[in-house]
């Protein structure tokens, strides 16, 4: 049976490749060439993909397939000439098509070059196109450009551009084939098409020549009422009433500014202005928001967070709201810059305004307004943006006028003004800073570093950022040596600061990284000495105020800072290993204290250090000691040289003291003082302490062991007020200290745990799986379900592959089968034949010899 | 003797000289000549004399022509009518002796080349005479060594004038052998107790060189073969005290109890104490013998008192001893100065040791941890990362602590029940506090400080936490983990800065200015 439907579908083989294109879209009619696989049961959700096949019809399509490769390479096995494909990079596709027709053409042209055309002078090579003369295409293409007010010109008809590009060989021979069935048999010369298309395309031109005019027409009726009945509705006499319909009006001044207006670059659409209430207010809204952010960041509430959200949002990062409502306030200074013309009073009102606010950003202006302050610099604080810094480049060259106006005041930065150049490279190196600063004024100097920032500014040139970062790194190094010299230039330092700020507000990672540069530097420094000596000296007052810079730049509540923290821990060193020796060691530690506790007093966090050295402190200043509730830890020592170092026995300097702000000028140099100033200044060192001891006392009243703290504080102060010999401030002083200790309650609640959620108990019900596929594979990770698909996959195309090559190799067995009956047959019949030609020729050898033996 | 110019000229002169000596027995007296040089104030000659005297004697030990025996005095054999020979090693002996004296006396000599130079002469003769001993042995096989000789060397080593380190040093090679170690051991503890005999001050010079000299001093661990002599034996017998390590080790042990009896100065207490637990402890043949220096040490009180604790615990953890009051002690050792001693690692690996006992007292336990807390509102921020653990781990390992941290429907208090002025820790009344210490700490302003003291807000976690990388922790590591926390962005001031103090309100503006 098998054999009766191969034969039946090896018969039906030439046939086959239509019939099984079209089994795909309907149903075979020869019901006995489909195989159904009867199922069983119905299963639900069970795809079946081969209940129905037609086994004749694929096997048929196998051997032709064969036959058409197998079959060929079988015949082909002993020929060794090939079919060579040489044209240029036909089987390539790493090159573009047009690179390929390029290059052919080009070894086409140097082909024929080196052949006929060496003598060739006139070059009247013909360029072709698809086979045509481009001369010829040119020529079209005048008729085609004659219809150029067209609308659609570009996008030519298809029949067009078969025309003229396809070679004449697609669409025209398609077309000409369909005419051949209109006209009888009777082709048309290209001649004849080519005419007939013009005539066509003439044809329409005009047909859509006429529409135009139609609409023309309707329109301008449509004008001449809609102005009639405006006129009615305006109650107006029509102006243009006389004027013919097709005239054009006369444009007038208006007309034609809005004509222009329209033509202008347009301003970007802005919020209007806002009016001083809404800005304070939002103000406001900015410090209130950035005060929350402080504040969470100082109880360090994203700490855990930040693992899973590592974007921290700074306070200061104005990508929010903030942003528009400023670059509103520079856009309308930009207009106000161009108004200038129109509004003489308004444009020069608003250019001081900001010229005064740009003044107070730079620090000169006395008393700034709180809630501006910010606004003056936010500006250059998101400087990244190349437009924004564009347009506030403008900004600064149509404020110069107000700023020069502005300076008049001084007189002296007037002349520094005028001597200073304007323009001012930012420097490379530290030398170059210096030499630039070296010898000037306080002013001038301030006017340098100001002039530098200016014309250097990040929106100016590509490499400005880079210097700008170095610059804040060049005047930290200043600022250090300013304050170690003697005296110390600590008035420049106070300006200085200001940009320092402004600085830090562009830059802030690297500004972040010379600061930790320079507290390492202070570290490794006083590490290098507390190792070989146990103990270190008092740095200088460069130091001091590179801490106390680290606090105005960087904000000192968070919880953790990257450059805020190492800066604690500076001064938690500087408390703790350097020993008190001298009355400048106790105006540095005291110093050291005041930038302690400004760091901690938004935050109020607790500083043993400084309630140790405040303790010691106030034990060098106490006369006969008892020293009983207390003990001295490190620095301090209960006997020795320097436990009496601030104990003022005279009284007549004691009389004459009165309470001074203490000098840093004598944390610098040793400056030869008299011993009644060295008295007063002792004093001072006092006052100053037990002032912090007061302050102390009320930012650390809140924390549960406050009365173990202070016990030690507390014991000195009493002895200190049974000296009556001191200053009566003094002795109000420690006594309001005092006092405030005392106040504070006394009051230990046990400490508790905070629940902790409880372990829920192990319970049996079973896990519940979601069941996505049934069958083997269920039941195991991704991983072990997509490895074992995959060694399925591999299994099965593995069989599929190997039953192929059975079917090849039967396929060609067959073949060989064949040809060798082949062979065989047409021997058996080569053979027969000449048995036959030979039984003839006996029969006739015999038929003669009967013949002439009958004879 | 002529003199010729140059240091050439002298040493051809001793040259000479060592020759004529060697040669004949009749130029004897050339002996004196050299002898004298040895006086000389000139650096080089000196040099010169105690190669010439190395060489001479070297020679004539080698070949015996020194008396052996007990030396009888000089003007007896003069006068006597021995013959020629023995008068004359006798008085060679003689000589010998007094070129040893003034070799001795050169250990003294301002110049650091003719000390060593010294040294080294004054040890090759111990080791020729060792060879070629000038006793009689008193029996077959007898030991012998010259202790004379040694004993001079080593009391030159020891002065009491001048701080002999550098030529310690030199000296330390010798000591790799095991007979020179354990007769300096010998000639240590004699000199030692003849220095200190009936002298109420003994200068701290002495003390700082004795030193040196004994904490040199290493025995060999296990009892192997004691077999690198300096003096050459031909066959070492088992007989011999020197070649027994229990021997070396008395030795060892009545070197340093001579020396440990004595009032020492504090400093070399100090030094003792610290090399207390690995160089001399596990020597020694009694170890509970140190008990008394120990105690005494313990009582001075400070770090001394903690450096005494380590050798105390070696005591009482290996060798059974019974220390009464130890926690007691060990209480009273905390004292806010703990925190800021060079020794605080230290302390705190032990304090963690005696306290790792579960079988300790909660009461105890409690008074610590209470004590500890007290403390660490004084201390700087590495201490802290230090003692929260260190706190912490007390309450895990004591369960009946944990209400110090916990105690629920406790009643609210007026003041802290804990006396920490009590000196017995049964007495503190510890148990009924709570450890507020650690909730005023977690406002402490270093993050990581707060960190750790906000663990008691919690229940404390089952394992313990180990504080052996935190014990060596010192600010400027901590100072350099904060600056490399993470490349994360920067928070700025919104408040823009206005000069260098600050706004008005601010604590530098109010007490300092810039005039």
């Amino acid at each position: 049976m098998g054999k009766a439907r191969s034969a039946g579908a090896r018969g039906k083989a030439p046939g086959a490749p239509a019939g099984a294109r079209g089994g795909r879209t309907r149903p075979n009619p020869n019901p006995f060439e489909v195989k159904v696989n009867r199922q069983k049961f119905q299963i639900l959700g069970r795809k079946t993909r081969h209940d129905v096949g037609l086994p004749g019809v694929s096997r048929a399509r196998a051997l032709q397939k064969r036959t058409q490769t197998l079959l060929k390479e079988y015949k082909e096995r002993d020929k060794s000439n090939v079919f060579k494909d040489k044209r240029f990079g036909e089987y390539s596709s790493d090159i573009s098509p047009e690179e390929k027709m390029l290059k052919r053409f080009a070894l086409e042209q140097q082909r024929q070059h080196e052949k006929k055309s060496i003598y060739n002078l006139n070059e009247d090579e013909e360029l072709t196109h698809y086979g045509q003369s481009l001369a010829d295409i040119e020529k079209h293409n005048d008729i085609v450009d004659s219809d150029s007010d067209s609308e659609d010109r570009g996008a030519l008809s298809a029949e067009l551009t078969a025309a003229h590009f396809g070679g004449g060989d697609g669409l025209l021979y398609k077309k000409t084939s369909q005419q051949q069935g209109e006209e009888g048999e009777k082709p048309k010369s290209r001649k004849e098409l080519i005419e007939e298309l013009i005539a066509k395309s003439k044809q329409e031109k005009r047909e859509r020549q006429a529409q135009r005019e139609d609409a023309l027409e309707l329109t301008e009726k449509l004008d001449q009422d809609w102005k009639e009945i405006q006129a009615l509705l305006a109650h107006k006499t029509p102006k243009p009433e006389g004027r013919g319909g097709k005239e054009k009006p006369q444009p007038d001044a208006y007309d034609m500014m809005v004509r222009e207006l329209g033509f202008e670059m347009k301003a970007q659409p802005s919020n209007r202005m806002k009016t001083k209430e809404e800005l304070a207010e939002e103000a406001q809204a900015r410090l209130r928001r950035l005060e929350a952010e402080r504040l969470r960041r100082m109880l360090g509430k994203d700490e855990d967070e930040r693992t899973k959200n590592p974007k921290h949002v700074s306070a200061d990062d104005l990508s929010d709201g903030f942003i528009l409502d400023k670059d509103d306030r520079r856009v309308l200074s930009y207009k106000d810059g161009k108004m200038n013309v129109e509004e003489e009073l308004g444009g020069e009102a608003s250019a001081s305004e900001s010229a005064e606010e740009e003044e107070e950003g730079s620090g000169e202006e006395g008393d700034p307004e709180e809630s501006d302050g910010p606004d003056g610099h936010s500006d250059l604080e998101s400087d990244v943006g190349s437009e924004d810094g564009g347009e506030r480049a403008e900004e600064d060259a149509c404020l110069v006028p107000g700023d020069i106006a502005i300076a008049h005041d001084g007189g002296a930065r007037e002349a520094a003004r005028t001597e200073l150049p304007y323009t001012l490279a930012a420097p490379e190196s530290y030398e170059e800073l210096k030499s630039l600063l070296s010898g000037k004024s306080v002013e001038e100097q301030l006017l340098v570093v100001e002039r530098i920032q200016k014309c250097s500014h990040p929106s100016l040139a590509v490499g400005n950022k880079a210097k700008l970062e170095k610059l804040f790194g060049f005047l930290l190094e200043y600022i250090g040596d300013l304050a170690t010299e003697d005296p110390p230039g600590l008035g420049i330092i106070d300006k200085l600061v200001v940009h320092l700020y402004n600085l830090c507000q562009m830059f802030p990672d690297s500004a972040s990284d010379s600061m930790k540069f320079v507290l390492r530097d202070a570290m490794h420094e006083m590490e290098a000495t507390v190792e070989s000596t146990g103990r270190a000296a008092f740095p200088g007052l460069d130091v001091l105020i590179y801490l106390k810079i680290v606090g105005m730049l960087f904000p000192t509540s968070d919880f953790r800072h990257p450059v805020v923290t190492p800066a604690l821990l500076c001064m938690s060193q500087l408390l703790t290993k350097c020993p008190v020796l001298s009355l400048r060691d106790v105006l540095k530690g005291l110093f050291v204290c005041c930038v302690f506790l400004d760091y901690v007093s938004l935050s109020q966090r607790f500083i043993p250090e400084l309630v140790n050295f405040l303790l010691g402190i106030l034990y060098i200043a106490t006369p006969k000691k008892q020293s009983q509730g207390y003990t001295l830890v490190h620095p301090f020592r209960a006997l020795g040289r320097n436990s009496e170092l601030l104990v003022v026995s005279d009284k007549e300097d004691m009389a004459t003291w009165q309470r001074r702000r203490l000098s840093l000028h004598w944390a610098a140099g040793p400056k030869a003082q008299t011993k009644t100033e060295a008295n007063h200044t002792r004093l001072s060192c006092l006052a100053v302490c037990l002032a912090l001891v007061e302050r102390c006392v009320r930012v650390y009243g809140a924390l549960p062991s406050f009365h173990d703290i202070v016990r030690p504080l507390r014991a000195l102060l009493t002895e200190h007020l049974a000296d009556s010999s001191r200053p009566r401030e003094l002795q109000e002083l420690g006594q309001s200290a005092l006092t405030e200790m005392e106040s504070h309650a006394r009051l230990c609640r046990p400490l508790v745990c905070e629940k902790s959620k409880p372990v829920p108990l192990k319970l049996f019900t079973p896990r519940l799986v979601r069941v996505l596929e049934f069958g083997r594979k269920q039941g195991s990770s991704k991983e072990e379900q997509e490895r074992k698909r995959l060694i399925h996959k591999h299994k099965r195309e593995f069989r599929g592959a190997v039953r192929e090559i059975r079917r090849d190799n039967q396929f060609l067995a067959r073949m060989q089968l064949s040809e060798i009956t082949e062979r065989d047959a047409e021997r058996k019949r080569k053979v027969k034949q000449l048995f036959n030609s030979l039984a003839t020729q006996e029969g006739e050898w015999k038929a003669l010899k009967r013949k002439k033996f009958k004879k | 003797m002529e003199r010729e110019p140059g240091p050439g000229g002298a040493r051809r002169a001793l040259g000479r000289l060592v020759e004529a000596v060697l040669a004949s027995r009749g130029e004897a007296n050339a002996v004196f000549d050299i002898l004298a040089v040895l006086q000389s104030e000139d650096q080089e000659e000196v040099q010169e004399a105690v190669h010439a005297c190395s060489r001479l004697f070297g020679a004539l030990l080698a070949r015996g022509e020194l008396f052996v025996g007990q030396l009888p005095s000089e003007e007896m054999v003069m006068a006597g009518s021995q013959g020629a020979t023995r008068k004359y090693k006798v008085w060679m002996r003689h000589r010998y002796h007094s070129c040893c004296n003034s070799l001795g006396e050169l250990l003294a000599h301002p110049s650091f080349q003719v000390k060593e130079l010294a040294l080294s002469t004054l040890m090759k003769f111990v080791q020729l005479e060792g060879e070629h001993p000038l006793e009689k042995p008193k029996w077959e096989g007898n030991y012998l060594f010259p202790r004379q000789l040694f004993k001079l060397v080593v009391e030159g080593l020891l002065s009491s004038e001048e701080d002999r380190s550098l030529l310690l040093s030199q000296f330390r090679e010798y000591l790799e052998h095991d007979d020179i170690r354990y007769h300096t051991m010998q000639a240590a503890a004699d000199t030692v107790a003849r220095v200190t005999d009936g002298r109420p001050e003994v200068p701290l010079i002495f003390w700082n060189n004795a030193f040196t000299l004994l904490s040199s001093m290493s025995l060999p661990r296990q009892e192997g073969d004691l077999s690198s002599f300096y003096v050459k034996h031909v066959e070492l017998s088992d007989k011999w005290k020197v070649v027994h390590l229990k021997e070396h080790r008395k030795a060892f042990q009545l070197m340093w109890l001579g020396f440990l009896k004595h009032q020492l100065p504090l400093r070399i207490c100090k030094k003792v104490l610290v090399i207390m637990h690995d160089a001399i402890l596990p020597y020694l043949a009694q170890p509970s013998l140190m008990i008394d220096f120990l105690t005494r040490a313990y009582d001075i009180g400070g770090a001394i008192s903690l450096l005494a604790l380590n050798g105390l615990f070696i005591l009482i953890h290996k060798h059974n001893l019974e220390y009464p009051d130890f926690y007691r002690k060990l209480y009273g050792l905390l004292d806010p100065s703990v925190f800021h001693v060079k020794y605080r690692a230290r302390f705190f690996h032990l304090a963690d040791l005696f306290l790792s006992s579960s079988h300790l007292p909660a009461y105890l336990v409690a008074a610590f941890a209470k004590r500890l807390a007290r403390l660490a509102l004084t201390a700087p921020p590495e201490a802290l990362l230090m003692v929260l653990p260190f706190i912490c781990n007390l309450l895990r390992r004591h369960p009946a602590c944990r209400v110090l941290m916990h105690r629920p429907r406790g009643p609210e208090l007026d003041a802290d029940p804990y006396d920490p002025g009590e000196e017995d820790p049964a007495q503190s009344r510890a148990l009924e506090s709570s450890l507020w210490e650690l909730q005023a700490l977690q406002r402490h302003y270093h993050p990581e400080v707060s960190k750790a003291a906000s663990v008691i807000n919690q229940a404390l976690s089952v394992p313990e936490v180990s504080i052996a990388p935190l014990l060596e922790l010192t600010a400027f590591e901590i100072f350099e983990q904060d600056l490399k926390k993470g490349p994360e962005s920067v928070p700025l001031e919104f408040i823009p800065a206005q000069g260098l103090l600050g706004r008005q309100d601010d604590l530098c503006a109010q007490h300092f200015t810039l005039s």
